[in-house]
This record gives structure tokens, sequence and C-alpha cells, in this order.
């Protein structure tokens, strides 16, 4: 055990551990968030907790750890994430069960109910969304349910948050008395065999933690664990015809050779026999509900995907139009603080490292905070809404014809964000290939960090009216590029038999300001951190290997030749003229004369090269790489000196374009790459996923740069 | 027989039977698919390729390959 873990769970007496299970989508993740001040990720679509989360917090007289886990369906291991949660939940030691239940859909969500009632543990159910169900007029009676299920059934709201002191109390009082027996009633063969199985431990006194009548199900279910243990007893020979004469009974009794599919079917007439007891709903004249209505038109065959199209185009559309606003008041605010502090400063290197490393290095990647915001709000909405589900449904049949699975635009979708969460997301789907094939495709959609680069060039490049239009467009694009790669991908790499595509549909969900509000504010504020941190570091870095060696001999010889000529304008050409040599001759002027011949194909000057490297680190800092390398060479007196202007005077509208393809589909960044590679397994794919990108992005960019310039000639 | 991809748009179907393999059989499920279900068609995605329909209160979207397993009934 590692230092964190024994300061996750300090072992004091009144401590209790609460393993959080529940079906995707039912709220357990915002119910921890309800509960403690935790801000785990919540979205409207299953599948949003991947990985397994510790929130701690007090209450009363005890100290509660709650894990957060992915929601399962069934304990059938289909995908990794529930996979996480089986593992969880049968290796790992906890306290107790709260079973997240939704209550408007309460016959589906017992069915993952029923199957934990056999696991021997204490349980407490969490009717959640009650606020929900009230509104569709869903009476459910929570004490006789309690009763007739020998478990605790409380509701709660986590979006209201009402409910939750009663739901903890109920957890201090079941933490606080023996393991109960769940109730559960199977039809009358069953029983019989049950009973027959439990006679015969019985006679034979066989010793167990568990009940008999918990072995005896386990045992007809076919329970691996349970077989298992008791094969090595002595009683084995003589149980085992009594299992096959009982499975077969079993069997005959449901029509079906498959005990597992008897089974759920005694679960679900159990739990329809539950719900048909203490659940009252009042008929409503409606016929469609709410969802279904909003349904018919977003995912209608015909305008279900010009509608997804036009809030794609629209939403990069506010991203440069709304984004470029308080642009110019950052762009001002950052050159009014190189003005200010500038001259405050007498050393000369210590000036130019404040002014051009640190300002004009952060403020290239703090300029783009609105565009990021924009997007990250559009992101924020697609998952809240219920939306997402429904884009992955209409372009299921598209991806399919590429290889991919609908499934996949869930992980491709929060690859606009950042790539690290898509890389983690690619859990939801069930088969590796399929899983493999999606972690090499999310680098194709540009993440938020790849976005200043975007507005940059197509702010240089574009009228202001298209350039909300080309924003678009590069994205299209990366996404189109992306389906490509995947049917490349899928003809060579990754053959394989199509998987089955099943899929729930959320409710629509109008999703709470507070929620988007905190999502948007977290992510930017993650985004704004990294550029005080990481892109500061690596603007004073780049700055210092463009400043150093100084050459003094260089310096001396215009120093003379400024002397000699008369006009202020021709030394300011001068003057221009040395800094260009003395970048040139730095560090990093080295490093991206010595690549440049290998992106001369594609248009670069040295300094474009050197960005595209410095980008593996992170995105960002390939602005602000350009924002030290444009501030230092040339605007020495220049009264324009913003970053736009000087990316569209020096570099060539074909250039840009390359450089811009080359943004678009090359290595993600470092950090991402980490994660990617411990996705997928092996470092081998790391290997794959950069020769892979560079190739294509290479001879993708040199094709655009070829006909860009034939095009503008 | 028919199955669930025979059907039309609000159509309303028994199932009968699942003719699926064992892991997907599971899943349907799950989902609440089973024998003796009600199932209800909502929507066609373009081109038929994927259907999304009505269990219970919920709604899954499925392939038309993975509704020709499911045999069903009118009722
Ligand atoms: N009205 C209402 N909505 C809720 C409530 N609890 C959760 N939600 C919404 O239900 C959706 C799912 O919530 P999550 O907390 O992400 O669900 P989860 O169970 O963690 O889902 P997975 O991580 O995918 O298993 C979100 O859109 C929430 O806003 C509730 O009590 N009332
Ligand atoms: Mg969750």
């Amino acid at each position: 055990m590692n230092q964190e873990d024994i300061k996750a769970c300090p072992v004091i007496a009144n401590h209790i551990k609460i393993a959080l299970v529940g079906q995707p989508n039912v709220g357990k993740s915002m119910l921890i968030n309800s509960v403690s001040n935790a801000h785990l990720h919540v979205g409207n679509f299953s599948g949003v907790t991947v990985d397994k989360t510790e929130v701690l917090f007090d209450y009363k007289d005890y100290h509660f750890t709650v894990v957060d886990l992915p929601g399962t369906y069934a304990f059938t291991d289909y995908t990794i994430e529930e996979r996480v949660t089986h593992d969880y939940l049968c290796a790992e030691a906890y306290d107790l069960i709260i079973n997240v239940v939704d209550s408007t859909s309460l016959e589906k969500n017992l069915q993952l109910t029923a199957e934990l009632m056999s696991m021997s543990k204490s349980i407490v159910i969490a009717l959640n969304m009650d606020d929900e169900a009230q509104k569709e007029n869903i009476q459910i009676d929570a004490p006789y349910m309690s009763e007739l299920m020998g478990i605790p059934c409380v509701k709660v709201s986590a979006a209201t948050k009402s409910g939750i002191e009663n739901l903890l109390d109920a957890v201090i009082s079941v933490k606080e008395q023996e393991i109960q027996e769940a109730k559960l009633i199977f039809s009358e063969p069953v029983e019989e065999e049950i009973a027959v199985i439990v006679r015969y431990l019985r006679k034979h006194k066989y010793k167990a933690v568990n009940s008999y009548r918990n072995i005896a199900i386990n045992l007809l279910k076919n329970n691996k664990k349970t077989y298992a243990k008791l094969h090595d007893d002595p009683i084995w020979t003589e149980l085992q015809p009594i299992l096959i004469e009982a499975a077969k009974h079993v069997e005959l009794h449901h029509d079906s050779d498959d005990i597992k599919e008897a089974f759920a079917e005694e679960y679900a007439s159990f739990n329809r026999g539950i719900v048909a007891e203490v659940v009252k709903q009042e008929i409503t004249l409606e016929e469609k509900t709410l969802t279904e209505k909003i349904d018919s038109v977003l995912i209608n065959s015909y305008f279900g995907i010009p509608i997804f199209l036009f809030f794609m185009w629209g939403l990069f559309q506010l991203t440069f139009e709304i984004g470029s606003i308080p642009m110019d008041w950052i762009d001002a605010f950052f050159g009014w603080a190189g003005d200010t502090i500038g001259p405050t400063i007498a050393n000369d290197d210590i000036r130019s490292l404040v002014v051009d490393g640190l300002i004009a290095g952060v403020g290239a990647v703090v300029l783009f905070v609105p565009n990021i915001i924009i997007l990250f709000i559009g992101i924020a909405l697609l998952e809240s809404t219920g939306y997402m589900s429904r884009v992955a449904f209409l372009l299921d049949g598209f991806f399919h014809k590429f290889g991919m699975h609908g499934q996949s635009f869930i992980p491709l979708v929060t690859g606009f964000g950042c790539s690290i969460p898509a890389y983690m997301s690619a859990r939801i789907l069930k088969n590796d290939r399929d899983r493999l094939l999606t972690l090499f495709i999310i680098g194709f959609m540009s993440c938020g960090a790849r976005l200043p680069v975007y507005v940059l060039f197509a702010g240089a490049f574009f009228a202001p009216e298209m350039a909300g239009n080309i924003l678009f467009i590069i994205y299209i694009s990366g996404a189109i590029l992306g389906l490509i790669a995947a049917k490349i991908l899928k003809l060579t790499a990754f053959k394989g038999a199509d998987e089955p595509f099943v899929m729930e549909m959320p409710k629509y969900r109008l999703p709470s300001i507070k929620l988007i509000w905190h999502t948007v504010l977290t992510k930017t504020m993650m985004y704004l951190k990294k550029a005080g941190t990481f892109i500061a570091a690596a603007s004073i870095l780049i700055w210092f290997l463009s400043n150093y060696p100084h050459n003094l001999l260089l310096e001396n010889e215009y120093a003379d030749k400024i002397e000699k000529v008369a006009t202020e304008e021709e030394k300011t050409v001068l003057k221009n003229k040395l800094a260009e040599q003395l970048l040139e001759q730095s560090y990093l002027g080295v490093i991206g004369k010595f690549s440049e011949p290998i992106f001369e194909p594609l248009g670069f000057d040295w300094k474009m090269s050197v960005a595209l490297q410095t980008g593996l680190a992170a995105k960002e800092v390939v602005v602000s790489t350009l924002g030290v390398l444009y501030a230092l060479g040339d605007d020495v007196d220049e009264e324009n000196s913003s970053l736009i202007n000087a990316i569209s005077k020096n570099i060539s509208f074909a250039s840009a374009i390359a450089f811009i393809v080359v943004i678009m589909i090359y290595l993600p960044c470092l950090a991402a790459s980490i994660v990617f590679t411990r996705e997928a397994g092996h470092i081998k794919y790391f290997f794959y996923l950069f020769g892979f990108t560079s190739i294509a992005a290479y001879s993708l960019a040199f094709i655009a740069y070829n006909v860009a310039s034939f095009l503008s000639h | 027989m028919s199955t669930l991809n025979d059907c039309k748009k609000a159509c309303k179907v028994k199932v009968i039977k699942l003719n699926a393999p064992a892991d997907l059989k599971q899943r349907l499920i799950s989902f609440g698919i089973m024998k003796e279900t009600l199932i209800e068609v909502l929507e066609y995605a373009p081109a038929k390729s994927t259907i999304e329909v009505k269990v219970g209160k919920m709604r899954i979207a499925l392939r038309a390959k993975e509704a020709e397993l499911i045999e069903v009934e009118k009722v």
C-alpha cells in the first residue's frame, strides 16, 4: 500500500467505506458531489465515469469514504469500465454498497439490484431523481419497498439535494447492524431447487460464511467463484448430480438452455412484482413524452444530420465572433503590460526576458481564453443535455462505413476539449480493436489547445467574416481525415468483425447553469494555470535558447554600421537585420536551421519548424513560441506589433495552410501521449502512433502546400 | 417469423426469442429486452442503419443487424 492509499482510508473505529454502484447515468457521481464538496464529472450519457474515484467527507461522527464506480448494467464485464466495477466489488474491502437507482425507471434499475442482492453485502438503495419522479407523477412507497426487499430504500435527489441526510442516516444504521439477508424470491421451481440444495448443505453441515440459501442461489446461477470453492470439497461428488438436475429443471421451466437468461427472467419477474406493489403512477394523458417529441425532430432521418452540422457550424461562428471581442482587450492589456513594465527594468537582458519572453509567450496563450471558453461551453452543453447520445445514434451508420463504432463518437467529441480524458473514455468501447482504433483517431479531433493556432492563422489570413467558417472547415476536415484514417487502419491493422451497437438514449435534461458554469470554470482555470506555469516556463526556456549565445562580433559590427547611416529609417532596417541575424545564430536558431531542410518542402521557415517541435511538449507552446520568436525577431519600432500581423507579414498563405494541416494531424502533446500509451497498453502503440501521425501529417501538408501554392499563383 | 428490424415506425411488438450470441444476449437482457418484453419502434437513423426503440421507459439505440436477431410478434 502506498502513502496515498493510507491517507485515503484511515483505520479508525467509525469509518465507513461505501461502494457506489448503479446502472449508468443514474446520478452516482452527482450524488457524491452533492454530499461532499467534490466535483466529479457529471454528464447526461452512459459512461461518464470510467475509473474509480474515492471521495472523503465527514458526517455526524463518521468519516465516510465513498468510491464512485463506473455505471454497469449487469455483472457481465461487457466493457472495461464495467469490469472496473465488477472487480472492485468482488476483490476490494468496503463496508457496504449504496445502490443508486433511477426512480423514474425502477424496473430496469432493479435488475442490477437483484444481482447485488446475491452478494452477501449490506446494501442501501438510493432512489435517486426523486424530483423527476415527482414531476412525472410517479409515487414510490419507500418504506413498503424497504420491507418487501429487506433493504433500506431512501428517496433522494442529487439535483435538489433532498433526502441526502436520510440516506446517510440509513447507511449509518445499516453499518451498525449485522448483514441482513435480502429478500429475493424466485419462482416456484427455482425455490424448490434452492430448498433441495440448502437441505443437502445442511445435512452435511457445510461450513461457510455466507448463508446456505445464498450459496444455493450462486450455485444455481453458475457463479464461478462459488463453484470453484465447492469444487474442492468432498461433498462435491454428491452435490454435482443434484446441481445438474436442478439446472435442467430451471431451464425447462424457462424454456431456455441458458441459465443466465433464466435467472434474468427470474429477477425481472421479481422486480415486476416489487414495482407493481410499491410504484403508483398517475396515468398521464400525453401519448408522447417530451423527450420523444424532441427526438422526432433532432434525430429525424432527414433533418437530424443537417441540424447537427448546423449546431457545429454555429458553435465555431460563436467561437470566433464572440471570442474575438475580448481578445482585442487582452491583446491590448499584454501590450500595455509590456510597455509599462519594460521601461522599469534597467538591465537589457532581463527586460527582454520579461517583455519578449514571459509576457509575449504567456500573452499569446492567454489571448485565446475567450475562444476556449466558448468551445468548452459547447462541449458541456453537448454532454449535459443528452444530445451526445443522439449524435452517436445519427452518426453510427456513417461511422460504421468507416469501420468505427457509433459509440466512438463520445470519446471523439471529448477529444475536441482535450485528448487526455478522451483516451480514458474510449474505455466505453467493448471491443479492444474498436478501442485501439478509436485511440488512434482521437488525435485527429483537434483539442482545445490547438484552437489558438487555428484562430491565429484564420485571423491572419482570412477576412473576419470568413474566419468562423474556416474554423468550422478545419474541425470538420480534421474529423473527416480521422474517419479516412480509421478506414485505412480498419482495413490493415485492426481487421475484424463488427461489434454490436446497443446504447441507451438518456432523457433530455435541461442542464443546470451551475453545472455548466462549474465545468467550464474548472477547465478554463486549468488552461490558465497551465499558461501561468508550464507555458511561462516554456516561454522562458525558449527565450533563453533564442537569445544565447550572444555574438559580440556581430553586435559590434552592426553598431558601427548603424552609427554610419544617417536616416532613422535606415537605422531601423539595420536594427531589424541585426535582430534577425542574432536570432538565427542562437541555440534555437541553430536547431531550427538544422531541421529546416526537413520542413522546407512544406514551406516552413525555421521559426515555424521550431514552433512545431516545441509543440510536442504542449500545443499551447506553438503559439507562445511563435509569440516569442516574432516578438524578438522584428518588431523593433513597429507600429502594429500584434502576433497576428507578424504572422500574416512573414508567412505565405500556402505555408500557413500546410502548417495548419500539420497541427491538425501530428502527434498529440506529451501528457496525452503518455495517457495514450497507458490506455493502449503497450509502448509499441506509441511508436505506431508517432509513425502514423508523422507520415500522415507530412504527406498531407506537402500536398496542401503545393495545392495552395498553385492556387494562389 | 418476423424480426424487430421488419417493424415500421411506431409499431408495437412483443419479443419471442433472442437469437443473439451469448454476450450480446446478456447485454440485451440487461437492457430489459427479453422474452415477453414489449417494444415500440420510435425512430430510424438515415438509411435505416440504426433504430431507436422504447423498452419500458427506456430508449435504446441498436443497429439493424442487431435488431434482426430479435424475433418478435405483433401485439
Ligand atoms: N433531475 C435530476 N437529474 C439528476 C439527478 N441526479 C443526476 N441527474 C442528472 O443525471 C445525469 C447523470 O448523472 P451522473 O452523475 O453523471 O451519472 P452517473 O451515474 O455517475 O453516470 P455514469 O458515470 O455514466 O455511470 C446528469 O445529467 C445529471 O445532471 C437528480 O437527482 N435529479
Ligand atoms: Mg459517474
